[in-house]
Order: structure tokens, then sequence, then C-alpha cells
């Protein structure tokens, strides 16, 4: 029964970044279906202050109630910190074909250096530069490529 | 180890003073939106803001669970004399030298506070801490960056960030206000106190400072802005206050 939630939790999209889903970006935590017809799902914040927290919630909530779930229960917690390294490989394509520079792996120690070369998502050039580690959302950075003369913006690495 | 009244109390006070901080700090910063010296610091005052609130309201929740009133209830009707935020996150933002070396101050204690809560053994707020942790560490990069960069900015440049430096550092100190449930709250393993935290930061901060080339004024000869942990504020929060809850109290029921 996890699975089949899973796979409809595939099909749930970030709001902000309509290629990744929300199992690829790593934030569903928790999946059970104690008996048939329920659903408790848990969500971690991928940053504390993220207004897309509420809407994924309800998504969540409609993708199960139009797929027959009749109990359903979509909670946010803190019970398993998010990081970049949970978002799956298929995620960190989806970023780039969205247009943004997925997040390096880290080791859970980040600093400023790591965003300084960031890979430019449209001609991968590593002569880059950061222009500043906020964006336009809380999760992105913005860069500039000395090679194609982009301006892009990265999913920035988080511990 | 079981939770006795003292170390509820202690909790709900520590809680209460970091979501007030982040509550101010982050209404404050939110004043430099379209204002910035340029576009992206104006955007990563407002990141900033919007990351501080956040983690306000996480707090306002571990509050509620702990019998508090819901977070918008604490967070919009109360006044300032229940306030537990530090004068120095009240202060109007006034000039970029002020707020950036506020901003400083301010985030390298709290990326401290929140290293030292991660181990505590209130698991939801060591969760909580363990999270913010990584959201902070790209303000404190912020900050040192711009303290750099400033000081190599020119003899005004410098000299206005000195001048901020040492009219900002009493208020500063005043963040590591003791609340009345210390002992109880490092016996049981809650939290290490604010003395600890007080050192910590000064061993980040001063030599931090001193490799840019500020001077740092002494802790023996500054006189620390006590009050805001228990109540006592400037004439700045409740103006604040009342711009904050002005759209909440014209109908404080209205579902959005």
């Amino acid at each position: 029964m996890p699975n089949s939630i899973k796979a409809l939790l595939e099909t749930v999209m970030d709001p902000e970044i309509p290629t990744i889903s929300i199992v690829d970006l790593g934030i569903v935590t928790g999946i059970e279906s104690p008996e048939p017809g329920h659903a408790i799902i848990e969500l971690t914040p991928t940053f504390s202050g993220c207004p897309a927290l509420r809407i994924m919630e309800q998504m969540v909530h409609d993708k199960l109630a139009e797929s027959g779930y009749t109990h359903i229960e979509v909670k946010t917690t803190f019970n398993k910190q998010w990081n970049t390294n949970m978002i799956t490989e298929k995620g960190l394509i989806a970023l780039k074909q969205h247009g943004l520079a997925p997040p390096p792996k880290h080791d859970g120690y980040i600093e400023l250096d790591v965003l300084s070369d960031t890979p430019c998502p449209y001609c991968n050039s590593r002569n880059t530069e950061m222009q500043t580690p906020f964006g336009p959302t809380l999760c992105r950075s913005m860069h500039y490529c000395k090679n194609c003369l982009n301006a892009f913006e990265a999913f920035k690495p988080v511990s | 180890m079981e939770f006795t009244e003292k170390h509820v109390e202690g909790l709900k006070e520590l809680l209460y003073k970091m979501a007030d901080d982040l509550l101010i700090i982050g209404h404050r910063n939110s004043e430099w939106t379209g204002l910035g010296p340029m576009l992206e610091e104006d955007i990563a005052f407002s990141s900033m803001a919007q990351d501080k609130i956040g983690q306000s309201l996480a707090l306002f929740e571990l509050l509620h669970e702990l019998g508090e009133s819901d977070p918008d209830t604490v967070a919009f009707t109360r006044n300032d004399n229940q306030f537990h935020c530090s004068q120095l996150v009240e202060l109007p933002i006034g000039e970029y030298d002020f707020s950036m070396v506020r901003h400083f101050f301010f985030d390298h204690a709290e990326a401290i506070r929140f290293e030292m809560l991660a181990d505590s053994v209130f698991e939801p707020l060591a969760m909580v801490a363990r999270k913010f942790k990584g959201e902070i560490k790209y303000h404190t990069m912020h900050a040192d960056i711009f303290m750099q960069k400033l000081a190599a900015g020119g003899e005004e440049s410098f000299s206005r960030m000195q001048n901020a430096i040492n009219e900002t550092f009493g208020l500063a100190l005043g963040m590591f206000e003791p609340g009345k449930f210390e002992a109880e709250l490092i016996e049981a393993g809650i939290f290490g106190g604010e003395a600890e935290l007080q050192q910590r930061w000064l061993d980040k901060v001063v030599p931090l400072l001193e490799s840019f080339g500020y001077v740092v004024p002494k802790v023996e000869s500054t006189e620390p802005a006590f009050g805001g942990r228990h109540g006592v504020h400037t004439p700045h929060l409740q103006p604040l206050l009342d711009e904050m809850t002005e759209v909440f109290s014209i109908d404080p029921g209205a579902d959005w």
C-alpha cells in the first residue's frame, strides 16, 4: 500500500519548480497506510520559512482524495531534517531541466566556495561566478556564466 | 530525566525569547525590502527575514505544544511588555551600517545557540535547531562577507562600520541576559546557558572582526542593554507591533 501511495505522490509536483516531484525533492519522510483507504503522510520543510509548504500539504491531500483515499492526514514535522543530499538523482536532473543548477552533494559542512564555480545549467561551463547566495526563493542562489553570458539560478546546497 | 515544573517554565522562557527575537528581527529585516543599497542586498535581507519569521513560527508551534496559545495569537496579540526579545532586535533599521552590524552580531549568536540546542535533551527543540543550523549558515556567511568588504571599502566605509560596532556592542551583549531558570536548564541538559553562549559568541566574533581590521570594545567596560528578556523595551517596539498587527487587529478571526 505505501508503494502505491508513493507512486501517487510522484505525480505531485513542487508548485515553484514544476519539473520535480515532492518525492524526488526528498521532502516526503513518512508514508503509512494502516488500513485500506487510509493515508498518513509526513512532509518535512526544505526551509522553515517556505511559503509553498501549506500548498504542498493541500496538493498531497487533494491527490489522495481524488484517488479514493477517505482518511487522509498530512502533517509537516521536523522529525527528519531535510538537506539537499535528500534530492534523488532523478530530482537533480529535473532541477536542471527547469534551468536550475542542481546542488552539489555535501558532507554536512558548507562554505561559500562550493557555490563559486557552480556549473552553468545551460552550457555546463564552470567559468561562472556567484552573484549572491540569496535568490527569488529561499532555496536559490544567483549566478552568472562567463562562458555563455547567461545569468542563472542554482538550487543551493543546504546541510 | 523527568522534567519538573521549573524545567518547563525555563524551557518556555527560552522558547519565547528565541521566537520573539526571530519574529522581531525578521520584521525589521523585511523593512529593507525595496530599500536595499543594491538589488542583491534587497533580496538578501528579504530572504533572511522570511527565514527568520519561518523559524519563529516553528518555535511558537513548540510553545503551543507546551500549552501556550496558538502561534497567531501569541505573535499578534501581545503588547511590548509581554515580549521577550532583546532590545538589539527591536531598534529601527537605521542606516545600513547599523543593520549590517546588528545582523552580524545577532546571526552569529543565533548560529551558536542552535548549535548548542542541537544536542538538547528536549528532542523537539533539538530537531528544530538542527534544521535551523543549515539555514542560518547562509546568514552568517552573508554577514561575514559584508563586514569584511565594508572594512576594506575606504576611510568613510571603515569609520562608519567601526562606529556602528562601538554603538551596537552593548546592545548585542543584552542578548545574553540570563533568564530565571539558567541553572535548571543547564542541569537538565536542555540548554547550556547564556553565559556559555556569550563566551562562545565572543570567541567567534572578536577574532573575526579583528581580522577584518576593526577594534572591538571590551566587555568589561561595556554596559549590556538588559531588560528585553523580561519585558522592558525601548520606545521603538510598541510602534513596530502596532504596525505588524494592524491588519490582524481589524478582524482577528478572519479566515485567510
